[in-house]
């Protein structure tokens, strides 16, 4: 029963995923979370493995995710299912490209989901960002936890990196090396 | 003859299986990152289709849900071999990222438990917050700008981070929003509908 469910929820995101990449992310956040497959923290540190590794983004989760709970079996449910509906639909429409392409009917939907997927990416940021600096809730304890501000100091850091260009495996290998020194630093 | 035309579509389909392999194996990043790679391979090497037609992929890619990946290798498969080279080059796309996860996949079980690695995954984990703050930014510049727009995004945002509702139905009600306002812009310009 598992590799159903594995299956058809990863159809449901494949489905419903407008842009590629991250814009998969708030579901696969959702759903995993609702059914217990992927705790969010852990879904972050694959995040950055789906980024350090080749390939979509979007089968990558999906094998990861079907190890994780269903064995090779799941993993093999869970990306047929994510790759079907854009095969399918792919199929459908490559035959009738010119008309779809007039569509004002499909420009439109387009143009309210390309914003919706913008704000969908932002509400999930905003729950990963609560993981990871309020794991346990916000206290004033926060504030002399050196492990806090060496989060704060990576995530800035990367972000400047990140917005001069720098590759992101370069960006996940620099925070992964300041999270083993301070880590060894403060134990 | 139809022993040789066949054996040539076989052949064709095989390299297509090959070819997207080698995309699936050497692109980072996924998504927008693949299409060059991919232009290279099936425009400049293979011929199998034209310039015109990549972007003709981005468009259809942008508009159909799905990752970008599987779109292209599905729509390349098809202008080339039909429905069995669409399935090989399909296949051959997502076959690298399978077997890379599933190795990796182990050595993190078996790994994750080491005081090295708990602490890279520490660091990581605020390192990839910053990652997505970087796509975001992206997407939201490649965004149409307007009131529209950003009442959309709002919404959006809103209604996922605040209300305990399904992703899926704030994406059906964008849609529509976004169809409605198309809907409207036309009877308002007073054009035939057509």
């Amino acid at each position: 029963m598992i590799l159903l469910e594995l299956f058809l929820t990863f159809f449901k995101i494949g489905a419903f995923t407008f842009g590629g990449g991250y814009a998969m992310l708030p579901m696969i956040e959702a759903e995993a979370n609702a059914r217990g497959w992927l705790s969010t923290e852990e879904l972050i540190d694959f995040i950055a493995v789906s980024e350090s590794t080749p390939g979509p983004y979007a089968v990558n989760i999906a094998t990861f995710i079907g190890i994780r709970t269903g064995g090779v079996a799941g993993a093999a449910v869970a990306t047929l299912g994510v790759v079907l509906p854009s095969f399918l639909i792919i199929l459908l429409t490559a035959g009738l490209y010119s008309r779809f392409r007039q569509s004002k009917t499909v420009a439109g939907a387009m143009g309210g989901l390309k914003p919706a997927v913008v704000g969908l990416i932002a509400a999930a940021l905003l729950t990963l960002l609560k993981a990871v600096f309020l794991q346990d809730g916000f206290s004033t304890a926060l504030f002399t936890d050196p492990s806090f501000y060496v989060s704060l100091l990576i995530f800035a850091a990367g972000v400047l990196l990140s917005f001069r260009k720098v590759p992101p495996v370069a960006v996940i290998l620099i925070s992964a090396a300041a999270g083993i020194v301070s880590g060894f630093l403060f134990s | 003859m139809d022993k040789k035309k066949d054996g040539a579509k076989w052949k064709k389909t095989l390299r297509l299986f090959l070819t997207f392999m080698k995309i699936g194996l050497f692109t980072f990043g996924g998504g927008y990152a693949m299409i060059p790679l991919i232009e290279r391979e099936t425009v400049e090497r293979k011929q199998w289709i034209t310039g015109d037609e990549i972007l003709e992929i981005v468009a259809i890619a942008e508009s159909t849900p799905g990752p970008i990946a599987i779109n292209a290798a599905t729509f390349v498969g098809w202008r080339t071999a039909g429905a069995a080279g669409a399935a090989a080059a399909t296949a051959g796309v997502v076959l690298p990222s399978f077997l890379i996860i599933t190795a990796v996949s182990f050595l993190l079980a078996r790994f994750r438990s080491n005081r090295a690695v708990s602490y890279a995954f520490a660091g990581i984990r605020a390192g990839v917050l910053a990652l997505i703050v970087k796509a975001l930014w992206s997407m939201f510049k490649k965004c149409p700008k307007g009131l529209f727009c950003y009442l959309i995004m709002a919404f959006a945002f809103a209604a996922a981070a605040f209300l305990p509702v399904n992703v899926i139905w704030i994406i059906l009600l964008c849609a529509a929003f976004g169809v409605a306002r198309a809907l409207f812009l036309k009877r308002r310009d007073g054009r035939d509908p057509s």
